[in-house]
């Protein structure tokens, strides 16, 4: 049984028919990216996901039930900085323990070891301005995972950092993902950063009723170095293989903008 | 260093003032008669201090103000936080809210001296008319002001209504409210003396109103110098306030604080 399903899931704003007709399913423990040219509802379809959007027409399938509501299983890594900016490290990260009920004392014990595991461990008091753009990231890495969801909704989480610190965020990410194997789902414009992450890389349609074109398996072997992984051949043919089919729908983009 | 010398600045510009203004006084160049002079001023101060007979002025003046202060700033921001967070209300109240804010407030204290009578509470009631607005309009447009990511991320991460109220809603608006605070000083300090002014036994106001009807300007000025001290002061106090509780904004290069 897939653990996520988008079953004919179609998404309008007003008359702008952003996504249409949408299938796509994630087995439980599956890390998968999706990729496409802009504009192409990839965000869109992580917010009917998370339950912030409620799709126009189809529904989205959790365990083996319709979603209504937010979703409460899902962990989501905005794209933009969305840690509280009047909170510490410290506290940000041990807030979601506190909604549930957790007295802060404990909270803060646990969202320390969190810091530590983000590499965060000895800026506990800083608040968010005072932190790199790259550290704020591991602070909403750190604030998500705490509160242990089952599936992880990821918007080009590291799109705004340098290439160096991109690196080191997608190693961390695989590295903490390697521990529980939780469902991901990524979004991201990037073919390489898509590639070196998935075990599946699902390519958009350009917008508008934009849909999934494309279902690429990616066999290649874990612990991964992302790095690393980009200069093997396997990598390279499954670059090309998958670059010629978005190719034409990043021309289409283009063309429409 | 270079505050220092700004510091040195301000204080010659002072200094210069006062003794162009005391000198233009005993030499008759301006009438003392209309305009006092500041030794005049200094020693009535220091005579009203001395005999003791300004404290109970000033208490029913402190009183008044930190009334019309405490409770305008309760109901503006409570009231501010309801509308901002249910926008159909809003929609509802908002022409009665800008028809009240149009009454010129001193067009009031009449009606408000027959309402409560010629004591504290007739002041309060005009400082509260005052100070209100300003609670409120700033509350409001902090709540609406919220990044919609935090938000969002917050209610995803587990946040009921009342974890977004108090970590997510206030803390925000808190900034407007703090600037609006060190308005309301200003507005509750108009309310209490030209109620005072007005009608009234007591107060600094009083003290004013009496000055002027027997055409004692020294009066008039020392009772100036007396509220504008006081003003002041309470400013600094809601500025280290603010400071305290608003650690987590980042500071402008160079600017106040």
């Amino acid at each position: 049984m897939s653990f996520l399903e988008f079953r004919g899931v179609s998404v309008a704003f007003g008359r702008y028919v952003a996504v249409e007709g949408v299938g796509l399913r994630l087995a439980p423990g599956e890390f998968v990216s999706l990729v496409g040219p802009t504009g192409c509802g990839k965000s869109t379809l992580l917010n009917v996901a998370a339950g912030l959007l409620t799709p126009s027409e189809g529904e989205v399938w959790l365990e083996g039930r319709p979603l209504k509501g937010l979703n409460p299983v899902a962990g989501y890594l905005f794209q933009q900085d969305a840690i509280l900016p009047w909170k510490t490290a410290l506290d940000n990260v041990a807030l979601p323990l506190v909604f549930r009920g957790q007295p802060w004392r404990e909270a803060r014990e646990k969202a320390l070891v969190w810091l530590e595991k983000v590499g965060l461990g000895r800026f506990p008091h800083h608040y968010p301005h005072q932190l790199s753009g790259g550290m704020r990231k591991r602070v909403g890495l750190a604030q998500v995972l705490i509160a242990n969801p089952r599936l992880l909704l990821m918007d080009e989480p590291f799109a705004a950092l340098d290439v160096q610190t991109r690196q080191l965020m997608e190693n961390e990410l695989l590295r903490l993902w390697q521990e529980d194997r939780k469902t991901v789902l990524f979004v991201t414009h990037d073919l390489e950063e898509a590639i070196a992450l998935a075990d599946r890389v699902v390519v958009m349609s350009a917008g508008p009723r934009s849909r999934p074109i494309g279902d690429f398996p990616i066999p290649l072997p874990r612990p991964r170095d992302v790095a690393e992984i980009r200069l093997t051949p396997e990598f390279l043919r499954l670059h090309r293989e998958i670059w010629d089919l978005l190719r034409g729908e990043v021309m289409r983009a283009h063309a429409g903008a | 260093m270079r505050g220092l010398r700004v510091r040195l600045w301000q204080l010659g510009l002072l200094l210069g003032f006062l003794a162009w203004w005391e000198w233009a006084s005993r030499t008759g160049r301006i009438d003392p008669f209309f305009f006092s002079k500041p030794s005049d001023i200094a020693l009535r101060i220091a005579r009203w201090f001395g005999t003791g007979e300004i404290y109970p002025h000033l208490y029913i003046t402190t009183l008044e103000m930190l009334l019309a202060f405490f409770f305008g700033t309760l109901l503006g921001v409570a009231l501010g936080l309801w509308l901002a967070l249910a926008p159909s209300v809003a929609a509802v109240l908002d022409p009665y809210i800008k028809a009240l804010n149009a009454i010129p407030r001193v067009v009031l204290a009449p009606i408000f001296t027959l309402w409560f009578g010629l004591g504290v509470l007739s002041k309060v009631a005009l400082g509260v008319t005052l100070v209100f607005f300003v609670a409120f309009f700033n509350t409001y447009q902090g709540v609406k002001e919220v990044s919609p990511v935090v938000l969002q991320n917050a209610r995803l991460l587990g946040a009921r209504r009342s974890h977004l109220l108090r970590h997510v809603y206030l803390p925000s608006a808190a900034s407007w409210i703090f600037s609006s605070l060190r308005t309301s000083i200003g507005f509750a300090v108009i309310g209490a003396v030209v109620g005072e002014y007005l009608g009234s036994a007591a107060g600094l106001g009083y003290v004013i109103a009496q000055a002027e009807g027997v055409f004692d300007t020294t009066g008039v000025f020392a009772g100036m110098v007396v509220l504008m001290a006081f003003v002041l002061a309470l400013d600094a106090l809601v500025g280290r306030v603010e400071r305290r509780l608003l650690a987590w904004r980042p500071r402008a290069e160079g600017g106040e604080g």
